[in-house]
């Protein structure tokens, strides 16, 4: 396996996902004669993971059984220690697309953070591309370097550690698209143009803060970048559920037919799709939205270079 | 210089190229001596060609393009401005130039931005304006007469926005940010093996396509007699993508689950009557006008044109009309033949897209259709390898509740989530950003998942699910690892 090409059986050294249930799965290292507890009961790695195969029921030692799944950017996403605040998939889909991301492109990136990004960046850019990521945190760099080795990207990433706002990314006009997530992007702007090759190419930076997506698109406009342009998107998940309701009991007509308006006694007309399925309620399927949802995770900001 | 000729660098004659001029886009073919139209103006391409992708031109008065020169901007002297439009009336009266006047200044061929100049000189309320709202009012008139047109090289992100913009109807509403998920949680990469079954004009395929950058294989499904790839040309990929893109029809996949394939009764008509039929492509007229030209020359020429690459590049076709028309009793006889030919090629190929379904290990199933989702969905997963994600758009969002509990009550899949995005621009200015005034209403609806080993006996998974879906949504756990 590794995070940019599927493989069928588990091996010895994957990173793998186990799956319990409902948006309950964390990561597993898949390693000879190790041990994993789950509230179902323990994983032997050398007999229920190894050499099976991806997508299989695993059956715990207490009984109860999960799914052992391919790690994926999102899958990872969702299960990543968090060093810092993460992007999730919503973002980062947007961001792939509107970086116009594909196999061979050569990537900029920083803050690294918890490579949340840094993952999907790299499995759209393989297996020709590259991605160069900049964070200025020592242990961070070093953790992702890890991460990456371990999931057998290494060879399509380079992590510098250094501030991207005094040095830059380490490269020069080679870049097709450079991201931003940073507190002062305004300050990596004009290296950002460096990095980005001659010919142009996208940036896209990314601000909780309304003041910084201000200075952001000034500095953008200074240095000349075009089709400036900010927005946000929110996911917005449904619930299905079948939903029964009560009928109202609104008494019965009197006999003499004096009723006003409709007749009661008349029973309903069900042409539409719900069931009687006891007395007085009605039942249909729907799509319920959750009780909270995420209601803002930052700005993002696009822009082109472009040499004319 | 190597640069210099890297491909897709500079726009070239045959490319598909997207005229954009503020937030408009439209999709042309690079032709010499063909008339554009964009925008209310007219001009011709040849000059264009050779310069870089991403040069702003101007529309020259002959209707030639010039690249537009780097201009400083007039230095803003101490402008004079008011605070307030509690004095200004909306009379109508304001502009002293009269329509005729402004016709007369275009026609001298002045530059716009010397006509947007006039009208400030020529504004009786101009300097009675707030900075902001003379701002706006430069903005706005510079939008309508300094005409500015940039060539983009398409990608998905300029053909979604383009075709939401201009012809959503024919991608069943599907935004762009919409697209984007799917791809995303597709895991669409290189060296994926994908099943697409989209009735967008190709558009999905074409997104699907870019991601795999030509790695990996693709098995486009399709209704009716062919599939529909008018976007996907579009986007201008080199010929080798195309040599693992195959396509099978959904009229034998019931067939070829139940083990009685044969190609016995082929899909009626090869590609290019699918295409005239189900694409009026607005929004490349001048794919439009070559189609009708190619149908009204070529009555037996029909089979041989079909012979083309599978995208139907009208283009091509045009350059050949002139060879034709000089043949046409020899052509006769071979296009019997070559009919022949096409029809055995073509009952090979589907053997071998037949063979690819069956190995069921597909990578992944991405489903954009016109269709209800629910008989696609269970019917392709069967081809999809266990733990690989699968996305299903639906315009509206009914039937991917169905979806999700026939999905259910199937099993083999996990993690089923139903949702949609809202996307909501952003107007950045100092002391003036806010969100845009209108925002799209919908973008559609997606239902994710992944699918798992399929358990022969259907109460085990079933139960599993039931309980799942009972069990709230636990807190997110971090690594655990033990050594024992």
């Amino acid at each position: 396996m590794s995070f940019v090409e599927y493989g069928d059986t588990i091996k010895d050294g994957d990173t793998a996902i186990v799956f319990l249930g409902h948006e309950s799965m964390f990561p597993v290292k898949v390693q000879h004669g190790t041990v994993t507890q789950t509230k179902y009961g323990v994983i032997r790695h050398s007999t229920d993971l190894i050499g099976k195969k991806y997508g299989s029921k695993v059956t715990c030692s207490k009984g109860g059984w999960v799914f052992i799944l391919h790690p994926t950017p999102e899958l990872w996403t969702m299960n990543l220690p968090h060093r810092t605040q993460i992007l999730y998939s919503t973002d980062i889909s947007i961001i792939t697309m509107m970086l116009e991301l594909k196999p061979g492109s050569i990537v900029c990136e920083s803050g690294t953070g918890s490579g949340s990004l840094s993952h999907a960046l790299i499995r759209t850019v393989a297996p020709t591309g590259h991605l160069y990521t900049v964070e200025f945190h020592q242990q961070r760099a070093e953790k992702a370097r890890e991460e990456f080795r371990e999931h057998g990207v290494e060879h399509l990433v380079t992590v510098t550690n250094q501030d991207v706002c005094k040095n830059g990314f380490g490269v020069s006009n080679v870049a097709d698209a450079v991201f931003l997530d940073i507190p002062s992007p305004w300050e990596a702007i004009g290296h950002a143009k460096s990095a980005l090759k001659a010919e142009g190419g996208r940036i896209c930076s990314f601000s909780p803060c309304i003041e910084q997506v201000q200075r952001t698109c000034l500095a953008m406009e200074e240095h000349g970048f075009t089709e400036i342009n900010t927005l946000e998107i929110l996911l917005r998940v449904y619930n299905v559920r079948t939903i029964s309701l009560q009928i109202p009991d609104l008494g019965k007509a009197s006999e003499d037919n004096s009723s006003i308006g409709f007749d009661s006694s008349n029973p309903s007309d069900e042409g539409s799709p719900c069931t009687n399925l006891q007395q007085g309620t009605v039942q249909f399927k729907s799509g319920v939205p959750l009780r909270e949802m995420v209601g803002h995770t930052g700005y993002l900001t696009f822009a082109t270079k472009s040499l004319f | 210089m190597e640069a210099d000729t890297r491909p897709g660098l500079r726009i070239c004659e045959g490319d598909c190229a997207v005229l954009k001029r503020d937030d408009v886009f439209k999709a042309v073919p690079v032709l010499r001596r063909r008339k554009i139209i964009f925008e209310k103006q007219w001009f011709y391409l040849d000059n264009a060609i050779g310069h870089i992708y991403g040069t702003t031109f101007e529309v020259t008065s002959g209707g030639n393009l010039q690249p537009k020169q780097e201009m400083e901007e007039a230095a803003t002297e101490t402008k004079e401005a008011g605070t307030d439009n509690r004095n200004i009336v909306d009379d109508g009266k304001s502009q002293k130039l009269t329509h005729d006047d402004i016709k007369a200044l275009k026609d001298k061929g002045i530059k716009g931005q010397e006509i947007v100049q006039q009208l400030i000189e020529n504004s009786t309320t101009f300097r009675d304006k707030t900075e902001f709202a003379q701002d706006k009012y430069i903005k706005k008139k510079k939008k309508k007469y300094e005409a500015v047109i940039t060539i983009l090289r398409p990608s998905t992100r300029i053909l979604s926005t383009m075709y939401y913009a201009r012809e959503p109807g024919k991608i069943n509403y599907l935004r762009y940010d919409t697209l984007a998920q799917m791809l995303t949680l597709g895991n669409i990469h290189a060296g994926n093996k994908m099943i697409v079954m989209e009735t967008c004009a190709g558009l999905v395929l074409g997104a699907v396509m870019e991601r795999m950058g030509g790695y990996g294989s693709i098995i486009q499904m399709y209704p009716g007699g062919g599939p529909v790839r008018a976007a996907t040309s579009c986007f201008g990929f080199p010929k080798p993508f195309f040599n693992n893109l195959h396509e099978f029809p959904l009229s034998k996949v019931d067939s070829l689950l139940s083990g009685t394939f044969s190609t016995e009764s082929l899909p009626s008509e090869p590609e290019d009557n699918a295409l005239v039929e189900e694409e009026s492509n607005g929004s490349i007229d001048d794919k439009q006008a070559s189609l009708q030209e190619t149908e009204e020359e070529s009555t037996t020429e029909t089979a041989m044109e079909s012979n083309q690459t599978e995208e139907q590049e009208t283009m091509d076709i045009n350059a050949e009309d002139i060879g034709f028309k000089e043949n046409q009793e020899k052509e006769n006889k071979e296009n019997v033949r070559e009919k022949q030919r096409k029809q055995q090629e073509r009952r090979k190929k589907l053997i071998e897209t037949a063979a690819l379904l069956r190995e069921k290990n597909a990578d992944g199933l991405i489903v954009a259709s016109k269709f209800h989702p629910t008989p696609l969905l269970l019917s392709l997963l069967e081809f999809v390898a266990p733990s690989r994600p699968f996305v299903v758009y639906c315009q509206y969002k009914e039937p991917l509740l169905e979806c999700y509990t026939k999905l259910r009550e199937r099993g083999g899949v996990i993690n089923l989530k139903l949702s949609e995005t809202w996307l909501r621009s952003y107007q950045v200015l100092p002391d003036r950003s806010h969100p845009k005034l209108t925002m799209s209403g919908g973008g559609g609806y997606l239902l994710s998942g992944i699918t798992v080993v399929l358990d022969k006996s259907k109460s085990d998974s079933s139960s599993l699910e039931a309980l799942t879906m009972d069990e709230p949504s636990s807190k997110k756990r971090k690594v655990q690892d033990l050594h024992c």
